[in-house]
């Protein structure tokens, strides 16, 4: 067993500090306050190839696997969780489905402007009145001649108005229910397809989410992805993926948070004495480091065996529960150990707090890991 | 027309600035465990203009790096932002200016390019000699401290324009360079060794896609008993100790005591 990160993935997460050191760290802060989405800043990341980490070479990509796009997205939330959640969700869902379930003449238009970050890419799989529920979306699509019909929304889309390229569920055949479900890929600009911005989010605030809605949209048969009915079991499989970047998103963000908060106790003093030396805040960082390093290598080992070709969905929901729990508990407790600075945004822990927050949600919730960790763990009780 | 270019860089492998450097007790050296490592980052800047110089002339980039294995990790490095092979030699054991130099003009000598450039000096022992030295030798011509007019917020900077500006018949390099008090401007006869300093340019980062591509090109071994160079020191540490802390500073009541202390304990003015 070698624990070590491979050569490539070293060397992806030293250029990647790099450049966030430089291009991301002096202006997360403003881009949260402002709700602002940093398009130059993802357009660089796209010329470095960060938005085509598993993309394949011959379409532009890195061809790197799920291992790297966790070290990448680790490296990024360290410094800005939104950002992180921008690269996870355009390389993890939108890209990936194309990626996976795509023909070749759609990997061929799609992929390598994704890649590129040319263009960027959004997942329809959430509606207004379903989430964990997957399975229960309203959104449909009825079939005219070589042509689809798409009405219904879709909620809290990452990438929602600043996409160009979307990969949406649909109802094609209800009375199959899971089975009766089918992907589509559209563009932004279509005729009925439209997008509204949701702003106020707690956290991850520099992240685009938006509604998307369709109203009579028309979707040439060429632009269903995968077969008819079989678009739910393909969007388990993206989930599955998605899970383990998530949580790498986690980590990175509780590591960000471990960083600051060392950096504070080493230099705040009380009763003449830096806070570090306390007991009380020493153990706390203890555990800070020690479940984030655990957490960290779930997230490894789900993403090796999927590197691997091996199943790893049950390994993806462990490492993405820990993972954002872990994330959330560090990250309370740097607000902690910075005191009243630490509930300031003067100081960048409370952001690190509100968006670990959002790793307990989305992608799947702590309660649906559990359910699916139990499902398979205590099979037959 | 454009005449292609072969150049020649050098990756050294330096201490990582951001890890902590602490010099061992006995003063024989600085303690290894814990430190990290990277390409030095003049090197750094002259891969950066090497590849594009060849980006607008095209032609061939090369890299060097003498050490142990460990030095594929910045060779490797090198050639994920771009460069197309590399050259290690393999030594390890202590080498002096001299030696490194020496060997460097030994792989000059053997890959006949049209520039070396490198960089003005190596963050560890900062002894900015070697390029000197390797020009001297091989006879060629040299312009140190390679710099530019435009700052590095510049549209040339961002278009990534190559500082250095090549004749039109390809026998000639115009420096801007680096000196006391502002910017000269040299012009030597090629083959010449150029040394970078700072404000020459921003380098890349590594693109993902090139750290791939860098695991399948090719690092060819040398060493120096294969290039015929005698790599024994011909100047010894005798110790080594850190600087001393510097000392608190402090504070002035108003501007009269600032310069009166200038003149009277400063004497800076």
């Amino acid at each position: 067993m070698n624990l070590e990160l491979p050569e490539d993935c070293q060397a992806l997460k030293r250029s990647l500090r790099e450049f966030c050191e430089k291009h991301v760290k002096p202006k997360a802060r403003e881009w949260d306050r402002t709700e602002a989405f940093p398009l130059e800043t993802v357009r660089e990341l796209g010329r470095m190839g960060v938005l085509g980490v598993r993309v394949p070479e011959e379409y532009g990509g890195a061809g790197m696997g799920a291992l790297a796009l966790a070290v990448a997205t680790e490296e990024i939330a360290r410094y800005d969780g939104s950002l992180a959640l921008t690269v996870a969700s355009h390389n993890g869902l939108g890209t990936s489905h194309l990626r996976i379930f795509g023909n070749d003449a759609q990997k061929k238009k799609y992929l390598p402007k994704l890649a590129t970050g040319e263009w960027l890419g959004a997942w329809g799989l959430t509606e207004p009145g379903s989430g964990s529920d997957a399975a229960g979306m309203k959104t449909t699509a009825v079939k005219r001649g070589d042509k689809w019909v798409l009405n219904g929304s879709k909620m809290f889309i990452t990438q929602g108005t600043v996409g160009d390229v979307f990969v949406v569920l649909a109802v094609t055949d209800a009375a199959a229910k899971q089975k009766g479900i089918t992907a589509f890929v559209l563009e932004k600009g279509w005729p009925g397809f439209t997008q509204r911005a949701i702003h106020g989010k707690m956290g991850m605030r520099s992240s685009d989410t938006a509604e998307l809605h369709f109203e009579n949209v028309e979707v040439p048969d060429s632009h269903r992805v995968g077969e008819a009915g079989q678009g739910f079991i393909d969007t388990l499989k993206i989930l599955d993926g998605g899970r383990i970047t998530i949580g790498a998103l986690a980590v990175g963000l509780g590591r960000g948070a471990l960083e600051e908060a060392v950096r504070y106790a080493k230099d705040r003093t009380a009763f003449g004495h830096p806070i570090a030396e306390f007991q009380a805040l020493r153990w706390m960082m203890s555990d800070m480091k020690t479940e984030l390093d655990a957490a960290q290598l779930l997230v490894w080992r789900a993403a090796t065996l999927a590197d691997a070709g091996q199943r790893f969905s049950v390994e993806a929901s462990m490492a993405k529960l820990v993972s954002s729990e872990v994330a959330t508990r560090a990250c309370n407790k740097a607000v902690q150990i910075h005191g009243g600075y630490g509930y300031t945004r003067e100081f960048p822990v409370e952001r690190y707090l509100r968006d670990a927050k959002l790793c307990e949600i989305g992608e799947g919730t702590s309660e649906v890991q559990r359910t699916i960790i139990a499902r398979e763990k205590l099979k037959g009780v | 027309m454009l005449f292609p270019m072969k150049i020649l860089v050098t990756a050294k492998r330096v201490e990582d600035p951001e890890s902590k450097i602490k010099v061992k007790p006995d003063g024989t050296g600085i303690v290894p465990e814990g430190l990290k490592y990277k390409i030095n980052p003049f090197d750094e800047i002259a891969v950066e203009e090497a590849l594009r110089l060849v980006a607008k002339h095209k032609g061939e980039t090369v890299v060097v790096s003498i050490g142990g294995k460990e030095v594929h990790e910045q060779l490797r490095h090198a050639m994920a932002m771009g460069v197309d092979r590399a050259v290690w030699v393999n030594h390890t054991g202590p080498l002096d200016q001299m030696a490194i130099a020496g060997l460097l003009k030994k792989v000059c000598e053997k890959e006949k390019p049209d520039m070396a450039i490198l960089g003005k000096q190596s963050i560890d022992d900062d002894q900015n000699q070697v390029g000197q030295y390797m020009a001297e030798w091989l006879g060629w011509g040299q312009a140190t401290f390679a710099s530019k007019h435009e700052s590095l917020d510049s549209d040339a900077e961002k278009s990534k324009t190559p500082a250095l500006v090549v004749g039109a018949d390809g026998k000639t390099v115009k420096v801007v360079r680096e000196v006391d008090g502002g910017l000269g401007t040299v012009e030597c006869t090629l083959p010449a060794v150029v040394t970078t300093d700072l404000r020459l340019n921003q380098p890349r980062y590594a693109p993902l896609p090139g750290i791939m591509k860098a695991k399948s090109k090719p690092i060819e071994e040398l060493t120096p008993a294969g290039l015929g160079v005698d790599v024994a020191p011909k100047l010894t540490v005798l110790k080594m100790s850190a600087p001393a802390p510097r000392k608190a500073g402090i504070k002035v009541p108003d501007v009269a005591t600032l310069m009166q202390k200038l003149k009277t304990e400063a004497k800076v003015i």
